[in-house]
């Protein structure tokens, strides 16, 4: 294992040191937690609260600030943080008017988000949560864990951050957010493997020929392995499964986010975003806005994935409204 | 030995066999997980360890519950919350009481159980901790019911967990991040399982 990094039991803490001190000016981390908040909290607006491991950055840190999230909580490196932590991010960011709680679904994440959300409504806070599942490439079931939450929980940072800014109700906020969810879609593709420091191998093993499909943000194998193929095939692949999965009329409009893994140039991910626009003005669609670029890290792996955003009115004026984060600024 | 010192010979070997095993619980999970299981694990028993003293001077129902506590605030996953409520229930049952029969050891199993099922929300055959549980349980329900002695009884226990950690190679997983991998998560045994398997091997070892 090769990494620019320290002692391994410090990775964490060290990341969240640097973090807190490169960026004052947008987020306060609390003392001596890895909890992090604005660095000016905005009174008697819903706060969002969301959260994950660590080795996804910039999420969630990075989406903490104005017209994004209130306050994120980065657990150990691929896993959730514990309830008492997430409970002492929801206390630091309620001004009144209710927490929401975005998780993304993992069975780890949503028991530790359920158990601080029931901390925090002993304490009399009102807090509602949503559930990201927007990965195509898990089946879909009531017996099942169900669909991962993956990159497109920025979209849904993103239009329920402009939501709450415009001084939206807690049930409204929830709304919008849900919303947001129905319309998402992603999927994703790897090339190699991340390596967990503290495990000091990487997570699965690949061929040099040999990519893996329908893979999720945890370092977990995806669904099958394929032998490796020109990117334009690839994304002819993932975009099929993707669009069978969404209603779309000709004329519908798309965010699209082309997100990078953490060892993906840019260079490849605009190639892969060429040819998704391709496929969706040959299918009568039109593309809203796009984001090409690592939003949904997974460490070091080398991967992407595809998101699919259907929009309407509300959610386009809420995607494109302002925002300044260490992850995301928009103007 | 007095209960509350068996209690506490059971967290001790149970904080030792998630370090012993902390390696290969996390090579399992590698396999079909996201590979922390054991680093998570021996994370949470290494911090009850280090409360080793002031968990001794507490009542059992107490000190399970710090146990679970501290479980919940420093596994982190899916375990922590699983194996902390599991501890939290187990303290409820135990409330009050400062010697522990046959009936008492099969009480705060079920608790356990129940912790795993409120949490977790899944059953039996989902390739989980429940997996090596709830056969344990049922193996040492059996042999009491046949009046054999506590530690025969826990020593069939043991004997079920671990075939059903055998079992859990056999089936897919429907719950947890194995399930992301269908029918690619058979032929590995769930590390959930294995770790519940120690769980109850300590038992019959403190017993």
């Amino acid at each position: 294992m090769k990494k620019f990094i320290n002692e391994i039991e410090n990775v964490e803490i060290e990341m969240f040191e640097g973090l807190s001190l490169a960026h004052p000016d947008v987020v306060t981390r609390l003392e001596d937690s890895n909890v992090f908040v604005r660095a000016t909290k905005k009174e008697g607006k819903v706060a969002l609260v969301s959260g994950g491991g660590s080795g996804h950055e910039p999420a969630h840190a990075g989406y903490v600030g104005t017209g994004m999230l209130d306050a994120a909580v980065p657990g150990a490196v691929y896993t959730s943080p514990t309830p008492d932590q997430v409970y002492e991010a929801i206390k630091a960011v309620d001004s009144g008017a209710g927490v929401l709680l975005i998780i993304k679904n993992y069975t780890g994440d949503v028991m530790n988000f359920e158990m601080a959300a029931e901390l925090a409504q002993a304490d009399g806070i009102e807090v509602a949560s949503v559930v990201v599942n927007d990965d195509v490439a898990v089946e879909d079931s009531l017996y099942t864990t169900g669909r991962r939450g993956v990159a497109g929980t920025v979209f849904v940072h993103k239009v329920a951050g402009a939501k709450a800014e415009e001084g939206a109700s807690l049930a409204e906020v929830k709304a919008v957010a849900e919303k947001a969810i129905a319309n998402l879609r992603t999927m994703g593709a790897a090339l190699k493997p991340s390596t967990v420091p503290a495990a000091g191998k990487p997570g699965f093993e690949l061929g040099e020929n040999e990519m893996e499909i329908g893979i999720g943000i945890h370092g977990e194998p995806g669904t099958h392995k394929e032998e490796l193929q020109q990117a334009d095939v690839i994304v002819d692949h993932l975009m099929e499964v993707i669009l069978k999965d969404m209603s779309l009329d000709e004329g519908s409009e798309l965010a699209v986010m082309i997100n990078g893994s953490g060892a993906t140039p840019e260079m490849e991910l605009y190639i892969i975003f060429r040819k998704v626009y391709e496929l969706l003005e040959k299918a009568g669609f039109k593309v809203f806005k796009t984001f090409v670029g690592d939003y949904m890290t997974s460490i070091d792996m080398a991967g992407m994935s595809i998101t699919l955003f259907k929009v309407d009115d509300e959610l386009k004026k809420l995607v494109s409204a302002p925002a300044k984060t260490i992850g995301f600024t928009q103007v | 030995m007095a209960a509350k010192e068996k209690v506490l010979k059971f967290i001790d070997i149970f904080g030792d066999k998630m370090q012993e095993h902390r390696q290969a619980l996390t090579d399992m999970d590698q396999a079909i997980g996201d590979g922390d299981h054991g680093i998570n694990m021996s994370r949470g028993m290494k911090a009850v360890a280090e409360k080793r003293e002031e968990l001794a001077q507490k009542n059992i129902s107490d000190l399970l519950k710090d146990v679970g506590m501290t479980l919940v605030s420093k596994v982190g996953g899916a375990s922590g919350p699983l194996y902390g409520t599991a501890f939290l229930k187990a303290s409820m049952v135990v409330k009050g009481k400062e010697e522990l029969n046959a009936q008492d050891l099969s009480d705060m199993l079920k608790a356990l159980e129940d912790g795993v099922v409120t949490r977790g929300k899944a059953t039996t055959g989902e390739k989980t901790i429940l997996d090596s549980l709830v056969p344990a349980i049922e193996a040492y329900d059996r042999a009491l019911a046949a009046q054999k002695p506590i530690k025969e009884a826990m020593q069939e226990a043991e004997k079920a967990a671990f075939e059903g950690v055998e079992y859990t190679k056999t089936i897919i997983a429907t719950k947890g991040r194995a399930s992301y991998l269908g029918e690619r998560s058979i032929g590995f045994q769930d590390p959930g399982a294995t770790s519940m398997a120690y769980l109850i091997q300590s038992i019959q070892e403190a017993l």
